[in-house]
């Protein structure tokens, strides 16, 4: 392989990593607070990128405006999600706010199909992200650069709110211990919704990077992202936002150079995530950089 | 008369959790039939050596001896197996089982045949669940509980529960047994009912008995010796007599100012 | 031997006499359409069984029950289709050894679908039983989306995307009513001795269960084995049912489905997933009007596609959230309910 196309891949993985990580961090922080999986996670960032395909398409809104409205709108709806279906849940075992989020996955796929219908259909990319440009050997998208940069951005944000503010204080805090910091004063139903408010915004945007990346909408994309991102936040130690970004690149990295490298694989490129998910789990089950819970006897 | 050759030995038993020294060299030498005791203040490693000695933690240093065997890091149901039963401080019941069914799954250490005999029907599958179904009855007698056979477990009054937990163990067919707190939350009558009670069962089972206990009436009425645990060490041991008026232990229960100005 | 034991007995032997008689019937006055209903709803029983042995009274929340059918399904099917079939069908590739051969007679390849699919379960569950909740489901589930891409992308064995067609649909109300109470049967059997409390035991408080002497771990892999197997013959069954499989089919929709029959019935009651399997094949195929075009009064109103699992979706989160414990919670049929119950009506 020459060095012009290692490079491309290497860039290729940097991107997909990325939209891999933006999609875990929402995971590993509803994980780190609720110990819940949220299943219905890989279904808002398809909503992000179908709001923002409304948006351009019916609504005839300038491209920002279209992207800003579909994350706070998507935003909302993971709000709206957690209000729902499993803030009632809070105090029951475990497994019932888990099959809750199992059927909201299905609810928001199916809804989609209804409202969307389940016909791919193609997204307009604005021309100057896909207008090839060309360093060197190496042929290349203002896309492909676009998205890592966009998503170290975002994920900043996302850092600096966390450790920075208060609101990401009360975070921390609820991850630690939930009764106590209730005990505290910490507003913990607000803090929760910001959660995921956030974790959603960032799915969102990954969403409709995703969209432009790979044109193509259907009602049940969220479903296979949606599941290798959460492998990634496994990966990196679930309840650690650097985590979920390492565990993300690293996925999204080790998907391109394994198929770059050995292209008759291409199909099982799917397995690759799953396999990697039991492996982690028997060896390593608190992955990167996760901490131990242990049962108390 | 207790034979006195020990059941229960450990040796320099001790347990880190990351830089915290839970238990350090936690040393006893317990004679078969007797009943003793673990005391020590909240927090002080008690329930730690249960888990220890029954195989939940593995001890970071040191040994268990049971019957002159090695046990060290044997995992929970191989010491089961081998003759240690326990009770727990937060009682843990099968909680939608029903009385019987909790004790029955206590007897099924002891159970030779297996889900393939039931598959078939065999005579000796029915043979022994009748078997165990008049142990469990048995048990269940011997602690009073048997008008509740087919109660629901989880709906029993506390101190029920408590009792249903004994017949459980007792249901494993221990030589020792293990009492985490069996008074908490007994009043007078219901504590010195327990106190004749384990002495009648350690005669009647033929058991060695080690509790943890905070009533001090039950500690001072039944246990031939006691080990006083503070902060994870071992601060004194001896006859009952020996250990309330031992300075160390009030102190360590009642603080230094106590000790100082009584 | 007990009065009572040899009334149940008596009443049961009725009850099946009673199926056989109602199986006759349907045989000669139902309609296809209905007759395939029928069909569903003893497959999915069968499905729902064995989800219910190992999450409902073990406590294992295994996602990967689509896995182990596609398991049962392939196998099955691999050895009924006969080789002439297998070698026009399959058209990417020529089919390997020895599954272009092998065949067997149906009750064979049912039972070597169910062994198929406990292998794997025993093999999947040796490393994966040792997690806790939510990690087990996810670690079965990505197992089940593993033998998925497997089935896609072995062409040679699996005739890879394009999947087998024209199944000898050897499944009919006799083979699959029968696996059925086979089905039953066993998990019957299992539950209803000490081996079954035990099973409950480990499900309500694990931590005592290994303080009482249980090797936990062994009793959650044999639970969990012999539920794949279970698993195995229901994917056998269906798939001679529908005479054509291919991966596609064997996706998360499907653990799904199982699930909420299972949920739906109440966790750990056995007959509450016999209800629920009832209730739910029904509503699934009732359902299926809203998706299809609907012609009254000249007009054709179209059908909404997707809506179907709209509204099934929406049951689930419905049930899940106002009555968890299903219609049985964990509460079971028996005859001696029943003669309770005549008797209050008799003394009111």
């Amino acid at each position: 392989m020459s060095l012009a196309m290692f490079v491309q891949h290497l860039l290729n993985g940097l991107t997909l990593g990325s939209l891999y990580a933006l999609i875990a961090i929402g995971y590993t922080m509803v994980y780190g607070i609720l110990r819940l999986i949220n299943f219905a996670h890989g279904e808002i960032f398809m909503l992000g990128a179908y709001f923002v395909f409304w948006g351009v398409t019916l609504f005839r809104l300038p491209w920002f405006i279209a992207v800003i409205g579909a994350i706070a709108v998507t935003s909302f709806a993971g709000i709206i999600v957690d209000r729902v279906a499993y803030k009632p849940l809070r105090n029951a075992p475990r497994i019932s706010a888990l099959i809750s989020a199992i059927g909201v996955s299905f609810f928001l796929q199916n809804f989609a199909i209804v409202v969307f219908s389940a016909i791919p259909r193609e997204v307009q990319r604005p021309a100057w992200l896909v207008k090839v440009i060309i360093v060197g050997k190496v042929r290349i998208l203002p896309l492909t650069l676009v998205v890592p940069a966009l998503s170290f951005v975002l994920m900043m944000g996302l850092l600096y709110v966390v450790y920075k503010t208060k609101p990401g204080l009360g975070m921390r805090a609820i991850s630690r211990d939930i009764e106590t910091s209730r005990l505290m004063g910490v507003p913990v139903n607000r803090i929760i919704a910001l959660t995921f408010g956030m974790g959603s915004a960032l799915a969102a945007a990954s969403g409709i990077m995703w969209a432009l990346r790979y044109p193509q909408l259907q009602p049940v994309m969220g479903v296979i992202p949606g599941f290798k991102a959460f492998i990634a936040a496994v990966f990196g130690g679930i309840g650690s936002i650097q985590g979920a970004v390492i565990g993300g690149l690293i996925l999204g990295l080790m998907e391109i150079m394994i198929v770059a490298f050995m292209p008759s694989l291409a199909g099982f490129r799917d397995a690759f995530a799953f396999i990697l998910l039991i492996i982690i789990l028997l060896i390593m089950p608190t992955g990167l950089m996760g901490e131990k819970l242990e049962d108390k006897v | 008369m207790p034979n006195s050759d020990a059941v229960l030995e450990t040796e320099a038993l001790t347990i880190r959790f990351g830089g915290l020294v839970a238990v350090r060299d936690f040393s006893v030498r317990i004679p078969g039939g007797s009943i003793v005791g673990l005391i020590g203040p909240n927090g002080a490693g008690k329930t730690t050596c249960f888990n220890m000695v029954t195989g939940f933690y593995k001890p970071t240093e040191g040994k268990i001896l049971f019957n002159g065997q090695d046990i060290t890091g044997w995992s929970p149901h191989r010491v089961c197996s081998a003759g240690i039963a326990r009770t727990f401080q937060n009682i843990r019941l099968f909680h939608t089982a029903s009385v019987i069914q909790n004790v029955m799954v206590g007897a099924r250490v002891r159970q030779s045949t297996t889900w393939w005999h039931a598959l078939l029907n065999l005579p000796s599958f029915w043979k022994e669940e009748r078997e165990l179904r008049e142990k469990a009855l048995f048990l269940l007698d011997a602690v009073g509980l048997k008008k509740f056979a087919d109660e629901e477990s989880g709906g029993l009054p506390y101190g029920a529960q408590r009792r249903l937990e004994l017949a459980r163990a007792l249901a494993t067919d221990p030589t020792f047994l293990l009492l985490d707190e069996p008074a908490a939350g007994m009043n007078p009558n219901e504590t010195q009912e327990l106190m004749g009670f384990v002495k009648d069962i350690r005669t009647r089972f033929n058991l060695t008995i080690l509790l943890i206990e905070h009533d001090m009436r039950v500690v001072m009425g039944i246990c031939e010796h006691i080990w006083v645990l503070d902060y994870g060490v071992t601060i004194a041991e001896g006859r009952p007599e020996e250990i309330r008026s031992n300075r160390k232990v009030i102190e360590a229960y009642l603080g230094e100012e106590y000790v100082r100005d009584a | 031997m007990d009065p009572k034991i040899k009334r149940n007995y008596a009443l049961n032997g009725a009850a099946v006499l009673l199926l056989v008689g109602a199986l006759f019937w349907s045989k000669g006055n139902l309609d296809g359409y209905k007759i395939q209903i029928m069909n569903l709803i003893a497959v999915n029983i069968i499905l729902a069984l064995s989800l219910n042995l190992i999450y409902g009274f073990t406590g294992l929340f295994s996602l990967g029950h689509a896995g182990f059918m596609a398991i049962g399904a392939y196998t099955c099917s691999l050895l009924i289709l006969p080789a002439t079939y297998k070698q026009t069908m399959f058209l990417l590739q020529a089919p390997i050894w020895p599954f272009s051969v092998m065949h067997a007679p149906f009750f064979v390849a049912v039972i070597a679908a169910g062994l198929a699919a406990a292998f794997f379960g025993f093999l999947i569950g040796l490393p994966v039983l040792r997690l806790g909740g939510d990690y087990l489901g996810i670690a079965t589930l990505g197992f089940a989306e593993i033998i998925r891409v497997l089935a896609n992308n072995m062409p040679r064995v699996t005739n890879g995307a394009l999947g087998l067609k024209g199944i000898p649909s050897y499944s009919n109300l006799w083979w699959n009513y029968g696996w059925c109470l086979l089905t039953l049967y066993v998990i019957i059997r299992l539950v209803r001795s000490n081996f079954g409390n035990v099973l409950k035991a480990i499900r309500d408080d694990e931590v005592a269960a290994r303080a009482m002497g249980i090797n936990t771990f062994r009793y959650r892999l044999t639970s969990f084995t012999i539920g794949a197997f279970f698993a195995g013959v229901g994917g056998a069954l269906l798939a001679s049912l529908l005479t054509t499989i291919d991966p596609r089919m064997f996706i998360f929709t499907l653990t799904f489905n199982v699930l909420m029959i299972v949920v739906t019935g109440g966790l750990g009651s056995i007959t509450g997933t016999i209800l629920a399997g009832i209730v739910i094949t029904v509503l699934l195929e009732w359902l299926r009007f809203v998706e299809n075009p609907i012609t009254f009064a000249g007009m054709t109103v179209p059908g909404i596609p997707g809506m179907r699992m709209v509204v099934f979706s929406l049951a689930l989160l419905f049930i899940i959230l106002f009555r968890h414990q299903g219609i049985m919670g964990r509460r079971e049929f028996s005859w001696d309910w029943l003669f309770g119950l005549f008797r209050k009506r008799r003394e009111a």
